[in-house]
């Protein structure tokens, strides 16, 4: 096995010969933000939040994709690098209708940690606010289409841990959507194991186990009245 | 919302219904004859389309069946490409070109006319089913532009009065 | 088949010639016009005026004057002025004029017939390669094509030429590819050809690599690729079959737009005749070169012309880009060395092992070798298909052979490259053609798409029109196109309507600057080309849209 020798951000690091961009800089404790990257499925390379620049070529390119090669010279984290991503999260939070005080993935999203990381304080874009849906048919998940940003983490999971392939993606352009079976209620799919890897693999709130949305914060006010009155009128009604 | 499809395992079974159309048989002498290759997905829609006018839930399982994919790539793919359509279309299908060279030539007056003319919307079909409207993307008739494709046929040098002449014959059928 | 036999095909296809030939074409664009049953009344009328032993009728592909047809060239080789009559605008009913012309000798003019000037620019000064046989033989017929030399150059090929000799031939040659990046052909092909089948991967069949011929021609207003195709398909799988023999694959794809029924017939027909005759299947001219070639239809997505997402469509999926690299040459169909190549490519390489690689490197510029097919169209009074040397200025092709913008107006612009271009304002017209200057003005050479603009034309109209385009069929894999795209169509669409800020101008160009370098295919990192091109010569137009901040 050869190892290579690169410089990352200054920094002169060695990786091995086969290892991404990504690889390498983890490894050497460079942090590089990724949103469609999930360590042990395929990489597509979609969210372009991972680009960095390489000296000599005009291209910029894909950490998770591009493997090292001796002497390269990587920035990962220059100001158009900076303003790119941050322009990139703008785009997501513009697309979708992100609402993070009530999503259920509010303190742990990585979108909502990427907007904290680059620094977005407010959205240039116009929002699209879609119309969109919440399907909430399967025992035991739902998913909420709303909080979606087309990452194929589930869709990757599904098909390459689990092996189903019970997710693709449907449509395309602004129109693309993740789908279940026919496009059909998750519940009725046929073939779903209900493993819960794709809802492991969600970076946002858009799939939940059930049970932990807002909407189902339900207060029982019944079971306080039933203790008032066991207590106070010594009347035990069930 | 969506309407759920009927849920069933995905059998050979599950056309039953129409398990005596003839069309089915050209589809499944279709798929033998690209020995059920995965890959020959789109060349199979496309065939399956021709013969049953569009893409429904049912015949795309019993695609998915026959070439062992996932549902949902079948439906992935049905849904990616511009042509395939999983709704019915109406009798007669008007197609405006929008290439550069139409719009350059005033195509996009051609769509107001169908759209005063039939009352829908580009992608739409007409209540009574009788005239689909829908845009293309250049036929690569730019010599003759703009064009317009009535039924199949590609007619150059048109004009709303052209346009609207002709579909009045659509729609005076109903 | 060996080569006797080919030039027995050949010899038999001439003799049967007669000497009055009428050519009518049957391309899409003269057959939209009725061409078919043009073809048909002069059959008739032939034969009613007895003149079968003289003259064929025959249909062949396009003739190039595309807006004014049917077209109907008629030659007679009792003549001796070389230059036959090429009449425009045919209807059935001219049929027996036309044939009643051929019969008296002084050849009295119908009032009803209009002739095209066939000493007009448009004509004289086309140099046609890779459209030599368009307009000449008969597309449906494989020995038309033989007699015009046809699949001589493959047999030559396969029994002088080592592989390494014919990419050797292609790369002195100077071609670059036509799709419109311009890569190398030659290195590309070397690059397919010392690449390595990945090892210990299930094989699919016995194939390792292969040849795969775009012709999935999505740039509206580009049509020469369908006009090669309906012309003269044969020469795209002679030079399909020339490429899989200089880099080792026995099995080739051609990828062709479903809104192109025509083409697709007449490359069914060409693929079955040439199977049939040996010069395609196992055992090419009895050699042990096996070449199979199957048709993949689109289904209506333009990234499809991306190759990544080409092979994916190949494969049956949706037609999504990936990554590059790995390109296709080291990993492309089903993970295997795929060579891909344009059709009009493809059409180059038969006349350059035919007639040498220093005969093609003559012709055209310094970096850019040999002619190119341009689809001239919008408002010119000339459109149709051109073949000019590299080099032409942009004036040449719009004024003198396109014969100037129509109804007297003044050219404004010339769009080129499509969606993935830009807009060539008029006072850059004395740019030579090739692709390295194009490039310098902000567009690209493209698949050769060339439309004209008069001054009616408004460029932030022009813009917000492509920009729709590019929004409709992003495929939306990648965050900067697939939201970017929408973003730009909104900020245009405000700019067009007046109720655009400065603030918004300085957004939209952020915007494109953004998507141009961050989105994972040509697709999204072209899309910005056509506002930065016209912001950059008519940015004007765009401040004059701006909203009053005053009025606010």
């Amino acid at each position: 096995m050869t190892v290579k020798t690169l410089t990352i951000n200054d920094q002169l690091i060695s990786a091995r010969e086969a290892e991404t961009i990504l690889q390498a800089a983890q490894e050497a404790g460079i942090q590089i933000p990724t949103l469609c990257y999930l360590a042990g499925v395929s990489e597509v390379g979609a969210c372009r939040l991972c680009l960095v620049e390489i000296s000599g070529s005009h291209k910029l390119q894909p950490a998770c994709v591009t493997k090292v090669a001796e002497g390269m010279v990587i920035q990962t984290n220059s100001e158009r690098l900076q303003n790119y991503r941050r322009m990139i999260i703008e785009m997501l939070f513009a697309e979708g209708n992100h609402v993070c005080s009530v999503c259920v993935s509010n303190g742990h999203c990585e979108l909502q940690n990427l907007a904290v990381e680059m620094g977005m304080d407010h959205v240039r874009l116009e929002y699209q606010f879609p119309h969109r849906t919440v399907d909430v048919s399967h025992d035991r998940f739902g998913i909420d289409h709303n909080r979606c940003v087309l990452c194929t983490r589930c869709v990757r999971v599904c098909d390459e841990l689990e092996g189903v392939h019970t997710w693709d993606v449907a449509g395309r352009g602004a129109k693309s959507h993740v789908i279940t079976d026919l496009n059909q209620p998750w519940g009725t799919s046929s073939t779903c194991t209900a493993c819960g890897k794709c809802v492991a693999a969600c970076p946002t709130g858009a799939l939940f186990d059930q049970g932990s949305t807002v909407g189902e914060m339900v207060h029982d006010r019944a079971r306080i009245e039933f203790i008032v009155n066991a207590r106070q009128k010594r009347q035990w009604q069930l | 919302m969506v309407t759920p499809p009927p849920i069933r395992t995905a059998n050979s079974t599950s056309l039953q219904h129409m398990s005596n159309d003839s069309r089915l048989k050209v589809l499944d002498a279709t798929m033998k004859r690209h020995q059920y290759q995965q890959d020959a997905l789109i060349e199979i829609l496309h065939k399956a389309q021709e013969l049953f006018g569009y893409l429904g839930n049912d015949l795309l399982l019993y695609i998915a069946y026959h070439l062992k994919l996932p549902p949902s790539h079948v439906y992935g793919v049905a849904t990616f490409y511009h042509l395939f359509s999983l709704t019915p279309k109406g009798i007669h299908r008007c197609v405006v070109c929008i290439g550069t060279a139409c719009y350059v030539k005033g195509a996009a007056a051609l769509l107001s006319a169908v759209e005063q003319c039939a009352q829908i919307h580009p992608g739409e079909t007409t209540a009574d089913d009788q005239l689909s409207f829908s845009t293309a993307r250049c036929l690569g008739a730019c010599g003759i532009a703009p064009a317009v494709v009535f039924d199949g046929n590609v007619c150059g040098h048109q004009t709303p009065e052209l346009v609207c002449d002709r579909l009045q014959t659509f729609l005076a059928q109903r | 088949m060996d080569f006797p036999e080919l030039l027995a095909i050949a010899n038999q296809e001439r003799q049967s010639q007669k000497a009055i030939r009428i050519r009518c074409c049957v391309a899409a664009g003269c057959l939209s016009s009725n061409s078919l049953v043009v073809k048909e009344r002069l059959e008739i009328a032939v034969t009613e005026a007895g003149l079968v032993d003289c003259v064929k009728v025959s249909g062949v592909g396009c003739m190039r004057l595309c807006c004014q047809g049917p077209l109907v060239q008629v030659d007679d080789s009792t003549q001796s002025e070389g230059v036959g009559i090429l009449y425009k605008a045919v209807t059935p009913d001219h049929a027996p004029a036309i044939v009643s012309t051929l019969q008296s000798l002084a050849a009295p003019e119908s009032p009803y017939l209009q002739q095209a000037d066939l000493r007009h620019p448009f004509f004289t000064q086309q140099q046609a390669i890779v459209l030599e046989n368009s307009g000449i033989i008969d597309p449906e017929r494989i020995e038309s094509y033989i007699a015009a030399e046809g699949y001589h150059a493959l047999h030559h090929v396969l029994r002088e030429m080592s592989s390494n000799q014919v990419i050797n031939e292609i790369m002195r040659s100077g071609l670059r590819g036509r799709g419109g990046a311009g890569y190398p052909t030659g290195l590309k092909w070397a690059t397919v050809a010392k690449a390595m089948s990945p090892q210990g991967e299930a094989l699919r069949t016995a194939n390792h690599k292969f040849v795969v011929c775009n012709a999935d021609e999505g740039d509206p207003g580009a049509f020469m690729d369908r006009s090669i195709l309906e012309s003269d398909p044969h020469r795209v799988l002679e030079g399909m079959a020339i490429a899989a023999y200089a880099i080792g694959a026995s099995q080739g794809y051609i990828y062709i737009r479903a809104e192109y029924p025509l083409a697709i017939q007449r490359l069914q027909i060409a693929i079955h005749q040439a199977q049939k005759l040996g010069l395609l299947g196992s055992r090419v001219f009895d050699s042990p070169f096996d070449f199979r070639i199957d048709l993949r239809m689109g289904a209506g997505a333009y990234v499809c012309g991306e190759e990544t997402a080409l092979m994916a469509s190949i494969e049956g999926k949706r037609g999504i880009p990936s990554p590059r690299p790995p390109y296709p040459a080291e990993r492309g169909l089903w993970g295997f060395p795929t060579l891909i190549n344009n059709v009009e490519t493809f059409a180059n390489v038969p006349p350059i092992i035919r007639k040498g690689a220093d005969w093609y490197a003559s012709i055209g510029t310094e970096k850019s070798k040999g002619t190119k097919v341009f689809a001239l169209a919008g408002k010119i009074r000339n459109t149709g298909l051109i073949e000019v040397p590299m080099g032409t200025t942009i004036r040449q092709i719009v004024e003198e052979m396109g014969g100037g913008v129509s109804a007297g107006g003044v050219a404004k612009a010339v769009q080129t490259g499509g969606p993935s271009g830009g807009c060539i304002p008029a006072s850059a017209f004395d740019t030579p053609v090739d692709y390295e200057s194009l490039t310098q003005l902000g567009s690209i050479m493209g698949s050769g798409g060339m439309i004209v603009m008069d001054q009616s034309t408004r460029m932030v109209d022009v813009a917000h029109y492509f920009m729709e385009f590019c929004r409709d069929e992003s495929c939306g894999k990648c965050i900067p196109c697939r939201v970017g795209t929408v973003q730009l169509y909104q900020l245009l669409s405000k700019i067009r309507e007046g109720k655009a800020t400065p603030a918004d101008l300085d957004l939209l160009e952020e915007l494109c600057d953004m998507v141009k370098y961050t989105s994972l295919c040509g697709l999204g990192q072209s899309a910005p080309n056509p506002v930065l091109s016209t912001l950059r010569y008519f940015r004007n137009e765009y401040e004059a849209l701006m909203m009053n901040s005053n009025e606010s």
